[in-house]
């Protein structure tokens, strides 16, 4: 076999449909036998919370950026046709009929995939976000982490 | 042909069908092949694609009632 290729994403977008998009993608480079990293940073970072609220000790400007997040994957809204959150309950409606996979469970599928999800600490902090409250089994890096990745990658996506 | 396992990834949407097959083919040796059934549309090309990209060779493609059907012989 020949040397084994890289993928890297860069989930910056905290939009279901598109964090959508990016695991779809990353679960079929991990099918190709990639190695596959998501860098989630931003907003993208929201879609590795937990769903319980994790009590943690934070500033006021922190608590208020935790509430108005989106706390998990299954929270997110769309990019498009949002309609106050109407319009994810209708996308899940019809994802169902089509048999699609909803957003956590292409996560949990990319976990087993041993797609390796990253959190950039940088953004982690200026949002507020700590790691009790994000998903287990998750690395901490920054944008040299990412670099080392992306340089040798095939694919390099930004979300 | 030395069919070896048959993977039902009918009525699965994209990505489904191929992280199927993919898990499928690493139990299989090489020369084995692996039969696949999916009614995804896209499944013609994607898994076209995967075969050749990962050494694999897709022996035999069929479609019938809206099925369609691989023979991919691990590489």
């Amino acid at each position: 076999m020949t040397e084994q290729k890289k993928t890297t994403i860069v989930l910056f977008s905290g939009d279901y449909d598109k964090a959508m998009a990016a695991y779809i993608i990353a679960n079929g480079a991990a099918a190709y036998d990639h190695e596959v990293t998501i860098f989630h940073t931003f907003w993208g970072l929201n879609a590795l919370r937990k769903e319980e609220n994790v009590p943690v000790k934070k500033g006021f400007m922190e608590k208020m950026f935790g509430k108005m997040m989106p706390r998990g994957a299954d929270k997110m809204g769309l990019s498009k046709m949002n309609f106050a959150g109407f319009g994810p309950k209708m996308i899940k409606d019809i994802m169902k009929k089509h048999n699609a996979m909803p957003l956590p469970q292409l996560i949990e599928l990319a976990q087993e995939q041993e797609v390796k999800l990253v959190a950039c600490t940088m953004t982690m902090d200026l949002l507020g976000l700590k790691q009790e409250e994000l998903l287990e089994n998750i690395d901490y890096a920054g944008v040299a982490a990412y670099l080392a990745d992306a340089e040798e990658g095939n694919v390099n996506l930004f979300i | 042909m030395n069919i070896v396992k048959v993977l039902d990834a009918k009525g699965l949407a994209c990505p489904m069908p191929i992280v199927k097959t993919k898990k499928a083919i690493n139990e299989l040796v090489s020369g084995e092949v692996l039969e696949i059934h999916t009614t995804d549309k896209g499944a013609k090309n994607d898994l076209t694609a995967w075969a050749k990209s990962g050494g694999h060779e897709l022996l035999k493609f069929e479609e019938e009632n809206g099925i369609l059907k691989f023979w991919i012989q691990k590489g």
